[in-house]
């Protein structure tokens, strides 16, 4: 064979395997991160104590400072995220070392002590499973990281085995065998938004590159890795604290020096080394208009109020790193925007789940011939993750609408009856005779999403929810119509045949 | 070319459906997974390296640049790989451009201590 006639099929098996072997992790990413376009909309859903209200960023800032002095002796850094009128929450993180723990709380602008909203990691969860898994960050992270990057393999071997790329596009045989079918759902969705699913899997390579490729910058930089962030411009030059304390000014101060440095209000601020004389406070601004996910940030001496530096201008190459991260997190998306990165990213997805069922259809014995063990195990993971996992979103929703509002642990909770929600029916979809096994766990997974709806109507009731309601009915809607496709048995497929047509 | 197939290129799809797969493939394969995984992030990372320290732009905007193509980098080296006519042609190639990258690095004075500022 020649080389060139021996390349595709190569491709071919390439994607086929690589396909698969990450198939079931890069499912629960797409979905997660699907989820997450919607991550500050899922946040409000889930705090139905907070409403819009009136806040003073400045006195929110001093309590925030106040009761983050309170939290740890010689921290490593504060940040403050502040109230806006939509938001009317501050979010308060401080840390000892970069290495982490992060600890984290939601305060109230008012009063400067923990919010008396429900206990919630709300959209948060879905956003950090999304490229952590749930898992202590670096491993999931590494774990997500090497799934991307096999999953870019995928899209390559995947369009070098496609000869009929644009064909495809008005090609759907749902009538035909089911493996033709299954191909055809495979194909549409894979390639109809194949920019997206290119963009979206090298761009988020490019958000953990830090960690999966730092040898550029230990080339470079060797042990001053930090320097690298300041000569890119991605954030202004910071000082080492002096080892004696010293009193810092109110926060709040900060606020206004800012706004006037600035020229609007901060996002949030940083501090480093607090209660330290050589503090510094960062303010970080909102990414001006565009696609980069480049923060302006100015850094002021914590004691004496000066500005001490500003993040250098960025290159081109930086620049066009950001615009990367930028689209992968489509903060810039506008309401209509957003919906089609949704539908993407739902499209991506459906590419990996119909990827995953395909390779049981074409593999599945003819006859009475029994099903081998690796065809099993995957069929099995298939309807685990595919049914199991829109199950846990469903129950982690239902959950932070049941569970007591004062239960202790009660973000916990939420947490397990989203793991525990995905178990069951995984379990359901393993045990189920394998006629009804999709059928059970699909129709087992709209049952949470359904019950949502009167749960938030009855206990919440706030027009405000009823867009999300509606969601939650529509996906509901999905799921029960899968649950009846998979139903139909496969002689009813044949049956719609027409007279005399020819299985290709 | 109409030599035959060698026995340690990727199995065919349909070969795999049968499964009809020996342990001679099985090892190939798994050796062509190995060499993929360590063999293009090393290339990767040294390609990442080199573009650092040598490419003509300022410090910081050379580092991004070699950063931003290195997964590019790294999906060319296991596409090579897997396309490969056999593994040990897939070994020699990677491992020719690994020692290409590493003495460029060498030369470029990537692996040299910092210089005292």
């Amino acid at each position: 064979m020649s080389e060139a006639r021996r390349f595709r099929p190569t491709m071919a098996w390439l994607h086929t395997w690589s396909g698969l072997v990450v198939g079931w992790v890069l499912f629960a990413v797409f979905a997660t991160g699907t989820a997450s376009y919607y991550k500050d909309d899922i946040s409000r859903w889930m705090r139905p104590e907070l409403s819009e209200a009136a806040v003073d960023p400045a006195a929110a800032a001093t309590r925030a400072s106040a009761f983050l002095a309170k939290q740890m002796a010689d921290p490593g850094g504060w940040y403050v995220k502040l109230p806006t009128v939509a938001e009317p929450v501050t979010e308060v993180y401080w840390w000892k070392d970069f290495d982490g723990p992060f600890h984290h709380a939601l305060l109230d602008p008012a009063t400067g002590e923990p919010t008396r909203a429900r206990e919630t990691k709300a959209g948060d969860f879905l956003y950090r499973f999304h490229f952590e898994l749930a898992l202590p960050p670096t491993w999931g992270r590494w774990i997500v990281g090497t799934c991307a990057m096999v999953l870019l393999i995928a899209l390559i071997s995947g369009i070098v085995t496609h000869r009929r790329i644009f064909a495809d596009f008005f090609t759907f045989r749902p009538d035909r065998s089911r493996q033709r079918s299954w191909l055809d759902a495979h194909n549409l969705v894979g390639v109809l938004a194949l920019p997206f699913h290119l963009m979206i899997t090298y761009t988020g390579l490019v958000t953990l590159a830090p960690m999966l490729m730092p040898w550029g910058v230990m080339a470079a930089y060797h042990s001053e890795a930090p320097h690298y962030f300041v000569e890119a411009g991605l954030m202004p030059k910071g000082r080492l604290p002096a080892g004696r304390p010293a009193e810092g000014l109110p926060l709040g101060e900060f606020v206004t020096r800012a706004e006037r440095a600035g020229g609007e209000l901060p996002e949030g601020f940083t501090v480093a080394s607090p209660g330290d004389a050589a503090a510094t406070v960062t303010a970080v601004f909102e990414e001006p208009h565009g696609l980069a996910h480049l923060h302006p940030q100015v850094t002021f001496d914590a004691v004496t109020g000066a500005e001490l530096s500003r993040n250098l201008p960025a290159g081109a190459a930086t620049h066009t790193a950001t615009v990367l991260y930028g689209l992968h997190e489509a903060h810039f998306a506008a309401p209509a925007l957003r919906i089609l990165f949704f539908l993407c990213g739902a499209m991506g997805a459906a590419a990996v789940a119909s990827g995953l069922i395909l390779w049981t259809v074409a593999r599945a014995p003819k006859g009475a011939a029994p099903a081998g063990f690796g065809l099993r195990l995957v069929r099995v993971l298939n309807i685990g993750t595919i049914a199991g996992l829109p199950a846990g979103i469903g129950a982690f929703f239902l959950g932070n609408r049941l569970l007591p509002v004062t239960l202790e642990g009660r973000a916990s909770w939420e947490v397990a009856a989203f793991f525990g929600a995905w178990l069951l029916v995984a379990v359901v979809g393993a045990l189920a005779p394998r006629r009804w096994a999709w059928p059970t766990a699909l129709g087992l997974a709209a049952c949470p999403f359904l019950a949502v709806v009167p749960a938030d109507l009855i206990l919440v009731g706030e027009p405000r929810f009823v867009p999300f309601d509606l969601a939650m009915l529509a996906l509901a809607t999905l799921l029960i119509l899968a649950a009846r496709t998979a139903m139909r048995p496969p002689a009813a497929l044949a049956r719609r045949l027409p007279a005399g047509a020819i299985e290709a | 070319m109409a030599s035959a197939t060698p026995t340690d290129a990727v199995p065919s799809p349909a070969a795999s459906q049968k499964g009809a797969v020996g342990w001679r493939d099985r090892s190939a394969v798994a050796g062509r997974v190995v060499l993929a995984a360590v063999g293009g992030y090393a290339v990767a990372s040294l390609a990442t390296a080199l573009g650092s320290v040598a490419l003509p732009l300022p410090r910081a905007e050379a580092v991004s640049a070699a950063t931003l193509a290195s997964f590019a980098v790294m999906a060319a080296a296991v596409v090579f790989v897997f396309a490969a006519r056999s593994l040990g042609r897939a070994a020699l190639g990677l491992g020719g451009v690994a020692v290409l990258l590493a003495v460029g690095l060498w030369l470029a004075g990537g692996f040299s201590p910092p210089v005292p500022a």
